[in-house]
């Protein structure tokens, strides 16, 4: 392969280096300012990812952009840019989510701001990845920084415990990937996925191809918390700081379907039958599993990540519908949707922590409608949204997904699907019902202004997706894979 | 009157209380109860005055709907803002207005917790069960359809009585269940319209969610898929409706809901239920709904309602758990004359909506007065009410009276008229159903005789103020709209006639000349046995 190093790549990767940049600033600065002005940090932090935007935008407007570069290791398609600008809102929203929680705690912000954005370079180049080595490398950048966030209140046991469960679960489901990419690699020769999908399109089905495939699966679908391999999301989310949860509940997610779309969409459509089997029975396990579990959980971090976990099972039903024309739409528009409602939920988590690191229980929500109305109503509307009750973005995201699986022949599914969400707002609805119906503490309840932002954004993306959804659509329609 | 047509009056009449619950969230504090009061009443006051001329623009010899709006909303899935009325909405929707006001003008004295956020909710549904009438577009239909059960969860969990929390979120998790799978008949539906899907081809036309086009559309269908949808369609009629077995989330909502929560529930709610079944499963899917086994099937599920809705009823010990079991029985009765699928059976279920709606709702608001005077609704409680309350009494008779369905009141003619239509198709449908009303006299003349004769037993009854003003202008419009339509149904009937028509038409009963009818005029219009009777037990 030759590799024709053009400079005009390099500009087409300004966001994903500048980031990297922005990192390495914040890291050194992180030596010279002290923990009482953080908060100069924070806004720095957001500053940068700010200008990352103004390059991706720089990036959206060259001509010729959507041509594979860097040796066809990455490509900056439509697609690529959706993920890119989704990740940088997660990364921008958590970074202010965060400001007055890590301020508080006893350990030092600038590494922690360092590494956030550090994630956000992987999940960048996971986006553009069109190269299973590429793909595998920022991943494991994206990962790597992750596994710190989560241990990141070194102090707290849970925090530790977290960190350490998600290191080794995570490094496991990597090797297992890589397994799976080397088997792929060995029976085809080419690291590429357009390549890759050539080379199948020639070939007879093959085992080794296939338990390739499996793997890969198999490590991807750790990476979005499904079943079977769902079982560290609930301590990782629990154990976490806050923030950190909110962010691993949307970010990596997000690039991890980026990447899941992106190789099964561009590299293996051959086997569609093959591994469209495994996901369905993947995707019904997912939906009853996380349903069903956070049915009984009091703690609402662990609810919000079974909930998550849920919410995955419903995003494979898209993956399912690849071929329909509806599953990838419905995936982007889900996402988007989800950021939002996901995120606002874990970000009025965070406002109500107002004792510490421990009270995260169902009913530090108690009487929050009295403590402070807006907070109270907004939630609702995050729950409702994640019920996918119209008119919400929730809800035009889970339309799209459930069209998909009608659409791609999986009618059982489908009412499975349906069922489910009707037993999700049992779960969710608990929350309301502490909310507005129990007595809570008489204190008035309020939010900092970055938590106020946050969840403003948060509310206002809800409604007006779910709302005014054509503009979303017209725009996410531009914005799947190719044929 | 046709100005009207050049306003998008549906849209006005719809989010009126919408536009009031916002004034009243931002502009008014919530430490002035007085005026908050004061200000839903009169939101919702105009919301009726705006409505009314609807029944006199109402052109009642057009076929078709009335006063469309249309907008285009989401392109991207054909999907638009399509507002539009026939007779069945129009009546449905000037009975929400009615309704709604009484609603907000009942609670005065009932609520006196968190005031402001419980006036916001009634007028949030008021505008949320408008919108359900008056959709043209299964889209937004179910938007609204399903957007309308969050304020009525808040108004149960917040305001409801002992085991509110229970019954709040088993209402909401029942109506849910069933719409979900609504929502996938739904997108079946719009792909069998377009692009086909599981199988079965699609016939390749533009996307739409358009009600009027996919009636059309989906009435072509295999005999197979319309089963299929209609039983999708099915579930989340039947759980709103509640048909039996569906049933069991309403006892605990109605007794739970604060009075004015009742009141809706039972008047409008309920109503969604049947409103859905003549709007969309009939006319959608023909060939199902005649299907002598999908007919079986749910003229037995209608009559088991009448008549073990009626035996529970019997039994009930708590005034409000009864009057909500014997909705159970009245609304097997409009089930019944809905499937009887024929004119008369239709109209009569259309009518019987309305009455239950009055006379049920009147009881509600009666149990809500008095629980209001003693705090308790167990019937042991009370006894020889007619010497103190004699008001009260009254009121109570003539709504009681109107619920067992006596001759010159509402109920009489509603299920005259559906007994002449089961009738018409098979003896044993009319004979179970007409012990249902002998059951429902039973238990509400002994309902009353146990609260209203005798002498007064418990010391605690001996003082009980008789109704104050506000409380009878709550119910006099309801005891109204009893005597005028059981002594003239005829303007009611002349608007629902045209689309009835049509209804039956599309399942295949016949249709009389309209002048036989409207010459009649008495709302009994003496069918003859259109058909010879379906052999509905095969």
């Amino acid at each position: 392969m030759i590799f024709a190093f053009r400079t005009s790549d390099w500009i087409l990767l300004s966001p994903e280096l500048f980031l990297t940049v922005a990192g390495l600033i914040m890291l050194g600065l992180s030596v010279a300012i002290g923990k009482k002005r953080e908060d100069f940090l924070a806004f720095l932090a957001v500053l940068m990812i700010g200008v990352t935007v103004a390059f991706l935008v720089f990036v959206a407007v060259q001509p010729d952009r959507a041509k594979p570069i860097l040796g066809g290791a990455f490509v900056v398609d439509n697609f690529a840019l959706f993920f890119k600008a989704l990740i940088l809102l997660s990364l921008a929203l958590t970074v202010l989510a965060s400001a007055k929680y890590v301020g508080s705690a006893p350990y030092p912000g600038g590494e922690y701001y360092s590494l956030l954005l550090f994630t956000g370079v992987g999940m960048l180049f996971m986006a553009s990845g069109n190269n299973l080595i590429a793909i595998y490398v920022a991943l494991e950048l994206m990962a790597l920084s992750s596994y710190v966030l989560a241990g990141y209140f070194k102090g707290e046991p849970k925090s530790t415990e977290a960190a350490l469960k998600y290191f080794i679960l995570g490094a496991f489901s990597s090797g297992v990937l890589l397994y799976g990419l080397s088997l792929v690699y060995g029976a085809a020769g080419v690291m590429g996925l357009p390549e890759l999908a050539k080379f199948l399109a020639g070939t007879e089905r093959s085992n080794l191809v296939m338990l390739g495939i499996l793997l890969i699966l198999s490590g991807l679908l750790f990476k979005i918390a499904a079943v079977p391999f769902h079982v560290w999301t609930p301590d990782v989310y629990e154990g976490s700081p806050t923030p950190v949860t909110a962010f691993f509940s949307v970010g990596p997610k997000v690039a991890a379907y980026a990447i899941l779309a992106r190789i099964f969409y561009v590299a293996f459509p051959k086997f569609h039958a093959d591994w469209g089997f495994v996901v369905a029975l993947v995707s019904a396990a997912t939906m009853i599993l996380g349903n069903v579990a956070a049915l009984l959980q009091s703690n609402v971090k662990r609810m919000l990540a079974y909930s998550s976990i849920a919410n995955a099972g419903y995003a494979l039903l898209g993956v399912l519908g690849f071929h329909t024309g509806w599953g990838l739409w419905g995936i982007l528009i889900y996402l988007l949707a989800y950021t939002f409602m996901n995120f606002g939920a874990f970000t009025l988590v965070i406002l109500l922590e107002s004792k510490g690191y421990a009270g995260e229980s169902v009913s530090d929500f108690n009487g929050l409608a009295r403590r402070n109305m807006p907070a109270a109503v907004v939630m609702l509307v995050f729950l409702l949204s994640l019920a996918g009750i119209p008119p919400t973005a929730g809800f035009i995201g889970k339309y799209y997904l459930f069209t998909a699986a009608l659409k791609a022949g999986y009618a059982w599914l489908a009412v499975l699907a349906v069922v489910m969400s009707a037993v999700s707002l049992f779960y969710y609805f608990r929350i309301a019902a502490a909310m507005f119906f129990a007595e809570g503490e008489p204190s008035k309840l309020r939010g900092s202004y970055a938590l106020t932002a946050v969840i403003a954004v948060c509310a206002v993306g809800t409604l007006v997706i779910g709302v005014a959804p054509q503009p979303f659509l017209e725009v996410l329609k531009t914005c799947v894979l190719g044929p | 009157m046709d100005q009207l047509s050049h306003v998008p009056i549906l849209s006005i009449v719809t989010y009126i209380p919408l536009v009031g619950a916002l004034v009243l969230v931002f502009l008014v504090p919530k430490e002035k109860t007085g005026a908050i009061k004061a200000f839903a009443t009169l939101v919702a006051a105009i919301d009726l005055v705006v409505s009314l001329p609807l029944w006199w623009a109402f052109d009642r010899t057009k076929d078709g709907y009335q006063f469309v709006e249309k907008a285009s909303w989401i392109p991207s899935l054909g999907v638009n803002y399509h507002f539009g009325i026939d007779g069945i909405s129009l009546v449905l929707i000037l009975l929400t207005t009615i309704v709604g006001l009484i609603a907000v003008y009942c609670s005065y004295t009932a609520i006196s917790e968190r005031q402001k956020e419980y006036y916001v909710l009634l007028l949030l549904l008021q505008t949320f069960m408008i919108g359900t009438f008056c959709c043209l577009d299964l889209f937004l239909f179910y938007v609204f359809w399903e957007v309308m059960l969050v304020p009525m969860y808040f108004l149960i969990g917040v305001w409801g009585g002992q085991r509110r929390l229970y019954a709040a979120i088993k209402f909401f998790l029942y109506t849910l269940a069933g719409s979900v799978l609504m929502l996938l008949g739904i997108i079946a539906l719009y792909f069998y319209n377009t692009t086909g899907f599981l199988g079965y081809k699609g016939l390749g036309n533009a996307p739409t969610f358009s009600i009027e086009a996919l009636t059309a559309v989906a009435a072509g269908m295999p005999t197979e898929l319309q089963i299929w949808l209609f039983f999708a369609f099915f579930f989340g009629f039947a759980i709103k409706v509640p048909m039996f077995p569906f049933h069991t989330w309403l006892p605990d909502a109605h007794t739970e809901a604060p009075t004015a929560g009742s009141v809706i529930l039972a008047a409008i709610l309920l109503k969604m239920g049947t409103y859905g079944f003549v709007r969309f499963s009939l006319p959608m899917f023909p060939q199902a709904a005649q299907h002598p086994r999908v007919v079986g099937i749910m003229v037995a599920l209608a009559i088991i309602g009448i008549v073990y809705g009626a035996m529970v009823t019997l039994v009930q010990k708590d005034m409000k758990r009864l009057i909500a079991y014997s909705s159970v029985s009245h609304l097997g009765f409009v089930m019944l004359g809905i499937f009887a699928l024929n004119m008369a059976g239709v109209q009569g279920g259309v009518l019987q909506m309305i009455n239950h709606g009055i006379s049920t709702g009147g009881l509600f608001l009666l149990v809500g007065i008095v629980y209001e005077r003693r705090h308790t609704r167990m019937i042991s409680e009370y006894g020889g009410l007619a010497k103190q309350m004699p008001l009260y009494a009254t009121y109570f008779l003539i709504l009681a009276l109107s619920s067992m369905g006596l001759p010159l009141l509402n109920g009489f003619i509603g299920e005259f008229t559906i007994l002449q239509g089961a009738f018409a198709k098979n003896f044993w449908w009319a004979f179970f159903a007409a012990s249902g009303i002998v059951l429902g006299a039973a238990y509400l003349l002994w309902l009353y005789q146990r609260i209203f004769f005798g002498e007064i037993t418990n010391p605690a009854n001996a003082k009980l103020p008789d109704l104050t003003l506000r409380e009878q202008l709550t119910l006099a419009p309801l005891v109204i709209l009893a005597l005028w339509i059981g002594l003239y149904p005829k303007p009611i009937f002349d608007v629902i006639r045209r689309p009835s028509e049509k209804i039956v038409q599309a399942v295949g009963g016949r249709v009389l000349e309209p002048p036989a009818l409207a010459l009649r005029g008495s709302g009994e219009p003496a069918l003859p046995p259109d058909e010879p009777p379906v052999a509905a037990h095969p």
